[in-house]
């Protein structure tokens, strides 16, 4: 238990939670905005990693591999879209079978359950072999944070357009969307496919960052997400009214999610546990607005509208 | 102007909930036409209304709007010619946004929207001057999310927005039934000046006769999914409760039953 040990951990876990912050950008896209619980994340984060892994392998520039892993990304997001607003099925049940058949196509794109890549051999963005000992342009915490910074500022872009209020407006209200002439499933299917295009990328960092593809690292993607999501929320809150900071919340959280996980580490928890406690612990969180409304909350007596309306 | 014809609606066809609600219905609404609707519950009229805005398919018939067949075509796509207010305050605008975004919606309802501003500077000027004629001092409140506002204020702002691409046919779902009667006064007064000042074809349903009689220049009672009356002109601007319930019980063979309606 030497709290040396702690701190040496702390630069590789902010490294990773900011590659995991991307990822839960995309999370909040569609869970927040589109307000639709988008499980094929676990699955298009390994697509990501696999597609920008293999292209990598097969001398690809590494710009060229990590667009192509965000449009496999967004073909993801397209495939669950379809599903949903094409075929009427629910939004939880497209992502489901999404994410199951993203199983062998990632398994078909790697070609075995996993690929490494030599960070001697080849020129990666980011790795945790440069947490230490390089120059800071190279440190992946810099370069992940300006990754971040030009997401952030796109997407703060994106919804101030028309087409980005049409999305919004979808998630809030269908009805009121549609009678403003809104196509709420072309709304739904660009939301599905920016998030998966945004994890898609994450997932092409963290391949790299941990020097390999793997056919379960998207496991869980969503709960992680999720966790960053109310994380970020619960802190920030009251003080981030702007959309940008608000998803630099949500990638801040993600950061706090991956220390406070190196610090359970630390402490001895078995590492097998991790999974069951991060489940627990963001059911209580998701329960918590629920309990507050049922148990805490002054009956509404009022009925009609104020007096000054 | 609007045309629906033959128009009929089941729903749940051959099971135990089987209900029919539009039975062979047509209606014409002339240019300028401020047509009021009333019924008792059930008898068709949201459906009536429903059919036009697209809310689902009819399942036979034609409704057609300046000419233009729109029987098959989907929700969104006839939103541009319509502007709608509907009776739950919270359906009709976005909650999580703000006031002037609201409005920007609208206004850009039935064109193709890309990656131009969501609003303008100068639209939030626009906006300002026409919140004014509202007088609930909206016009100081753009950046305000409307899921903060009064229901009254919500129904205020949602009939501005229906009117800001001036529609076609407005049409007004029982949309002073969720606020209080003084709330309700006031929204309806606004709904009067703003169909006379842009001059707009409306079909309004109400629960309340006297307000079906005290508005428009015609008035239709559904029944069953049917017209069963249908007054206008001078016969309409002569017609008292009274009148209405007797002419009610002659068209239909049995008594109104709705106290909210007459008392209302």
């Amino acid at each position: 238990m030497n709290v040396l040990n702690l701190f040496s951990a702390m630069p590789g876990a902010v490294a990773q939670g900011l590659i995991w912050g991307i990822t839960a950008i995309g999370i909040y896209i569609t869970f927040k905005i589109l307000d639709i619980a988008d499980l094929t994340v676990d699955g298009t984060l390994c697509t990501g990693g696999a597609v920008c892994i293999m292209m990598m392998l097969s001398g690809q520039n590494i710009l060229v591999s990590m667009l192509s892993a965000t449009a496999a990304g967004m073909l993801a997001g397209l495939a669950t879209g379809f599903l949903h607003t094409f075929m009427g099925i629910p939004p939880i049940l497209s992502g489901i079978l999404t994410q199951l058949g993203l199983y062998s196509v990632n398994l078909k794109i790697m070609g075995k359950a996993n690929q490494a890549i030599n960070v001697d051999k080849y020129d990666l963005l980011v790795s945790l072999r440069f947490i230490k000992d390089v120059p800071f342009y190279k440190n992946p915490i810099f370069v992940v944070s300006i990754l971040l910074i030009i997401v952030v500022a796109i997407l703060y872009w994106f919804f101030g357009t028309e087409l980005g209020c049409a999305l919004r407006a979808t998630g809030c209200n269908g009805n009121m969307a549609r009678a403003q002439g809104i196509n709420t499933n072309t709304s739904k299917v660009l939301g599905l496919m920016i998030s998966n295009g945004l994890v898609g990328l994450s997932g092409a960092l963290l391949s790299q960052y941990q020097g390999f593809s793997d056919i379960n690292m998207g496991r869980g993607a969503i709960v992680i997400g999720l966790a960053a999501i109310i994380i970020g929320e619960a802190i920030f809150s009251r003080i981030f009214h702007n959309f940008a900071l608000k998803l630099i919340a949500v990638a801040i959280g993600s950061i706090l999610y991956y220390m406070v996980l190196q610090i359970v580490i630390w402490l001895g928890v078995d590492t097998n546990m991790l999974k069951l406690l991060s489940a627990i612990v963001v059911a209580i969180f998701l329960a918590l607005p629920y309990w507050k409304g049922k148990y805490f909350s002054k009956p509404n007596l009022k009925i009609g509208g104020d007096k000054n309306a | 102007m609007l045309e629906m014809r033959h128009v009929t609606k089941v729903f749940n066809p051959g099971t135990v909930n089987e209900h029919v609600a539009l039975k062979d219905f047509s209606l014409t609404l002339e240019d300028g036409d401020f047509v009021t609707v009333i019924g008792s519950n059930g008898a068709g009229k949201s459906s009536m209304m429903n059919a036009i805005a697209g809310v689902w398919l009819v399942d036979s018939g034609e409704i057609l709007i300046d000419g233009v067949n729109i029987t098959k075509l989907p929700e969104h796509k006839r939103a541009k010619f319509l502007g709608r207010v509907f009776q739950d305050p919270r359906t009709g605008t976005a909650a999580t946004m703000w006031i002037e975004e609201n409005l920007a919606l609208a206004k850009r309802r039935g064109k193709t929207r890309f990656l131009s501003q969501g609003i303008t500077r100068k639209e939030s000027e626009e906006y300002k001057e026409l919140l004014k004629i509202l007088d609930l001092g909206l016009e100081d409140r753009l950046t305000t999310k409307v899921g903060l506002l009064s229901g009254g204020q919500r129904q205020a702002l949602t009939l501005l927005m229906a009117a800001l691409q001036k529609p076609k046919l407005l049409l007004l779902d029982e949309h002073t039934a969720a606020l209080d009667p003084k709330t309700a006064r006031k929204v309806l007064e606004t709904t009067e000046y703003i169909i006379k000042r842009d001059n707009l074809t409306t079909l309004m349903i109400t629960h309340n006769m006297k307000d079906a009689i005290a508005h428009g220049n015609r008035l239709i009672m559904l029944k069953d999914g049917q017209i069963i009356l249908d007054i206008r002109g001078e016969e309409k601007n002569n017609l008292t409760v009274a009148d209405l319930l007797h002419k009610f019980e002659a068209a239909s063979g049995e008594e109104f039953t709705s106290d909210k309606a007459i008392l209302g």
